[in-house]
Order: C-alpha cells, then sequence, then structure tokens
C-alpha cells in the first residue's frame, strides 16, 4: 500500500511519458538495464510498469547506501522488495550476482543499473560487468536496455526536494549475449543501445 | 451553481453548438476520406475537437462551480504550463532550490492571492519578490556559469506560466458599474475570443495564406490569416457585447486587443521554441499535452485585457 502511495507520488511528480520502443509490457521474465542519474530512478520505472508486473520485478540496490538507515531500509527492502547487493568490496563469497541470480528464481524480473552510481554528468558512464555475468548465466532472460531521461533534473544527486518536471522513460529492444561475445563488446554494445534509445 | 447570468448560459450554449457542428463536420469528412494524406489530416481534426470539447467542459463547469474552482484550474492550468517551459529551459544544479520555490510555493501564493482580491499583492508578488528572490536563491547556490540566462528564462517562466495567466481568473475580483456579480460572464466572453481569434486567423490562413509575416519564426503566420482572422474576431466580440460591460464599439475595441495580443503571444511563445529547436512545448520529452502552445494566446491577452478594463471602469 505504501508502494502504491509512492507509485502515485512518482507519477505526479515525474511528470513521465512512457514509450514501449521496442517492446512491450509482457509478464516475461526480463533483466532491465538503465542509466542512473537519481534516486528516482527505480521509483519512475516501478511506477512505469503495469501492476501484475510490477510484483514480479525487483529493483537492485547498493548494500552500502541503502542501510545507512532504518528508513532507507525499510523503503528498499520491504515496500520496494529490492535485491540489496555489494559494490564496493567485491571477493568471491561476497559478490552481487548470487543474491541477484537467487532473487530471480524463475519468475522474478530485475532492474538493475550497470553504471554503479548515480552519474552526475551528461554522459553515460562506463557499464559495470554484473549485467555481463546474468547474462552469461541465465542467457534465455531477455535484457531489455531502458533510457530515463530528465530525472536528474527532477531529484538530482544530494537533493531531497524534488522539482516537477516532465521527464520520459524509453524501453528498447530485448538483447541477448551472443556466442561468443566477449564481455567489453557485450556491455559497450548494451551501453550503446540505452544510448540510441534517447532519439529513437 | 453561483452563477445564473443568462448571457453566460447563452454563450456557453453557442459554444457547444459550435462543437457539435465540428464534430459533425469532422464525423463527415472521416468518411470522405480516401488516401492517406486525407486521413491523417482528418484525424489531427478530431483529436484537436475531442480536446477543444474536454477544455470547454471543464472551463465552463469550473466557471459555473464559482470563484475558487475558477482559481484552482487556473493554477493548475499554470502549474502545468510551467512545468513544460521549465523543462525546455537549460537550468542548472544550482536553480534547483529556486525551483523549488518557484513550483510549489510562489506559483499557488499567486493564485491564494488572486482568489484573495489582494491586488496590491498580487500585482508584485512576482515582478517584484519573485524576480529577486529565484536570482538571489541561484546565487546563493553558488553556480555561475549562465547564471544571467538561466535567471532570466526562469523569470520569464514564471511571468508568462503564472503572473500573466493569472490576470485571467483576476476578471472575478473586478468591481464594475452595473455589471456586478458577472465577472464569470466576462471572463468566459475573454477566453472565448482568444480562442475564436486562433481559430479564424488559422482558418483564414487555411484558405487564402499567401504572404507569411515571419516564415522564420512562425511557418504558418501569414498577413491574410491575420488580417482577415482579427476583422472577424472584432466583429465577432462586438456582437457578442451584450454579455460585456462595455458599449457595442468598446467592445469591438477590446476584442480588437484581444486578437492583437493573442496574436503576439502566440508569436512570441513560437519564437521561443524555435530557439530551442522543438515543435511543441509539450513534445519537448516524450510528448504530453502541450498545454502551453493552448495556453500561449491568453497568456498575452488576460493582463492586457484586465488592465484596460479595471481602467476603463476605474
Amino acid at each position: 500500500m505504501v508502494a502504491a502511495g509512492f507509485v502515485g507520488a512518482a507519477n505526479l511528480l515525474t511528470g513521465a511519458t512512457i514509450r514501449w520502443v521496442g517492446c512491450s509490457p509482457e509478464p516475461r521474465q526480463r533483466i532491465y538495464f538503465a542509466n542512473h542519474t537519481s534516486n528516482l530512478d527505480f521509483v519512475a520505472m516501478w511506477a512505469a510498469l503495469p501492476g501484475e508486473m510490477r510484483a514480479l520485478t525487483r529493483p537492485v540496490a547498493a548494500h552500502d547506501y541503502w542501510t545507512t538507515s532504518a528508513v532507507r531500509h525499510y523503503v528498499a527492502t520491504r515496500v520496494f522488495r529490492g535485491v540489496l547487493i555489494e559494490r564496493k568490496k567485491v571477493t568471491a563469497h561476497n559478490n552481487p550476482i548470487e543474491p541477484m541470480l537467487a532473487a530471480m528464481g524463475e519468475r522474478h524480473s530485475l532492474i538493475i543499473f550497470p553504471e554503479g552510481r548515480r552519474n552526475t554528468l551528461p554522459e553515460i558512464g562506463e557499464f559495470k560487468s554484473g549485467l555481463f555475468h546474468l547474462a552469461r548465466k541465465r542467457p534465455e532472460v531477455e535484457l531489455v536496455p531502458v533510457h530515463i531521461d530528465n530525472l536528474n533534473r527532477i531529484l538530482p544527486r544530494g537533493e531531497v526536494l524534488p522539482v516537477p518536471l516532465l521527464s520520459c522513460i524509453s524501453f528498447g529492444a530485448p538483447m541477448h549475449l551472443g556466442e561468443s561475445e566477449g564481455k567489453k563488446e557485450f556491455l559497450a554494445r548494451a551501453r550503446e543501445a540505452v544510448i540510441q534509445l534517447r532519439h529513437a | 451553481m453561483t452563477n445564473r447570468d443568462p448571457m453566460l448560459l447563452a454563450m456557453m450554449g453557442v459554444v457547444l453548438g459550435l462543437l457539435l457542428v465540428a464534430s459533425l463536420v469532422t464525423l463527415a469528412l472521416g468518411r470522405r476520406a480516401v488516401d492517406e494524406a486525407a486521413r491523417a489530416s482528418v484525424a489531427d481534426l478530431r483529436s484537436r475537437v475531442f480536446s477543444s470539447w474536454w477544455m470547454c467542459l471543464v472551463f465552463s463547469l469550473a466557471l459555473l462551480a464559482g470563484k475558487v474552482m475558477t482559481v484552482v484550474l487556473f493554477a493548475i492550468i499554470s502549474f502545468r504550463a510551467l512545468r513544460e517551459f521549465i523543462t525546455l529551459t537549460p537550468t542548472r544544479r544550482g536553480d534547483h532550490r529556486a525551483l523549488f520555490w518557484v513550483f510549489f510555493i510562489l506559483t499557488p501564493l499567486q493564485y491564494v492571492m488572486v482568489g484573495m482580491d489582494w491586488y496590491g499583492l498580487y500585482s508584485v508578488l512576482i515582478p517584484v519578490y519573485g524576480f529577486l528572490f529565484v536570482a538571489i536563491r541561484s546565487a546563493a547556490a553558488g553556480e555561475s556559469e549562465g547564471f544571467l540566462e538561466r535567471a532570466a528564462k526562469i523569470q520569464w517562466g514564471l511571468m508568462i506560466c503564472v503572473y500573466c495567466l493569472s490576470y485571467a481568473p483576476a476578471l472575478l475580483n473586478l468591481e464594475i458599474r452595473g455589471y456586478d456579480g458577472r465577472g464569470a460572464t466576462l471572463l468566459f466572453w475573454l477566453v472565448l475570443v482568444t480562442e475564436v481569434s486562433d481559430v479564424l486567423q488559422y482558418a483564414w490562413g487555411r484558405c487564402c495564406g499567401r504572404h507569411k509575416i515571419a516564415p522564420v519564426i512562425s511557418p504558418n503566420k501569414t498577413w491574410e490569416g491575420f488580417l482577415g482572422g482579427v476583422a472577424c474576431t472584432t466583429l465577432m466580440g462586438a456582437a457578442l457585447w451584450k454579455a460585456t460591460p462595455f458599449a457595442p464599439w468598446e467592445a469591438a475595441g477590446m476584442a480588437l486587443g484581444v486578437a492583437l495580443m493573442g496574436f503576439a503571444g502566440g508569436l512570441v511563445m513560437s519564437a521561443i521554441k524555435r530557439d530551442r529547436g522543438v515543435k511543441d512545448y509539450g513534445s519537448f520529452i516524450g510528448g504530453h499535452g502541450g498545454m502551453l502552445d493552448r495556453m500561449d494566446s491568453l497568456c498575452f491577452a488576460a493582463p492586457v485585457f484586465f488592465h484596460l478594463t479595471q481602467m476603463h471602469f476605474g
């Protein structure tokens, strides 16, 4: 119910136009990957999905950021049912991939931000390798690029009060890891897919 | 319903009739459209007629419901128009807090003051206090790059989308001898003349437009459209003089002024759009209603009409 409140507030605030450019909102198992500029990113994306899909889609969030206070922890885990992953001190035993795979299971979809952190520069940053490992372990899952436009002006990093401007979320055509595609090529291709969505 | 002015209801009836005719014409054209181009233009016409119905209904209901609802309606319209304008303007991180004030404090405050009829306050809130405060708040945030442009652009947005438009519902506050309590009728007359002016200029332009006025800024505006539209609007406004507190020739003069300002509003807002490289205000990010595209004429006409009326009956 709290989540419904967030969705309502998000829709009001972000004035988001949702464009399903390359695929349609079907309840399939997918990994949505997007550029990251604002804490509103996953609220807006989550609000963009239809109700039945929202229940099966879990955002991936950084453990170190979202456990700093009880409120943040509650919002990230109980309200949005996010998957908290380690991003600072990644080791073989404490890596981000396993919790993500476990959270996905057979039915759940994920929302991830391969840049790793909120980017304040106008260009989309380099993608970290999590997406590649996920694609390798679960090759049948559709990888959907998503471009989030203008949310960084609505709620920039470091601000708490939002400014209600218009924004746009574009969902692109699903992609898969190529047979013999290397990590660098794949991540570059994925990044390019998100960049292209802006003008699609 | 607090307003039972027969002229108001009569005008609403006429508009309803016109919309019905427009819908029937669109239906007939739809049946006759054969090729792609014709069908596309009919679809465009249909969506315009549909949105005209919707806007007319909301506006009429708000007017009939009274001053508070009318003020609230215009506050919402201002908010949406401002949202489009600021989305289009390149502001920076340093403007964030100032923008928060603009959207959530200055805009509602302006309309609360209009609602309370504090003319001495609402006539200066934005041009003096808003103007100074936005600049101060942005400067205090410490970002100097493009500072003057950013402050100026935000002020422009506030002036056009909020200040100017708020003079429309402010008409309900005017005390006019022999016209007491009929402010809603005058407001309806203003909006009707403004919208009809746009439609007539467009229609004249379509049928006989040949000499462009400002081709770089607005390729659709022609001298034939402008002169034909303005002339017809003046006649129409004069014909409806009974709805206004003016004599017939005075009403003609007012309608002329409104039509001229409406044209000017469309021209100026187009200039801004060309500067920013967009076709419509709503389409910059994604694609939204385009509230500012619809309101540009009224934003310029409302304050001038308010002032002239006030001065005339001063």
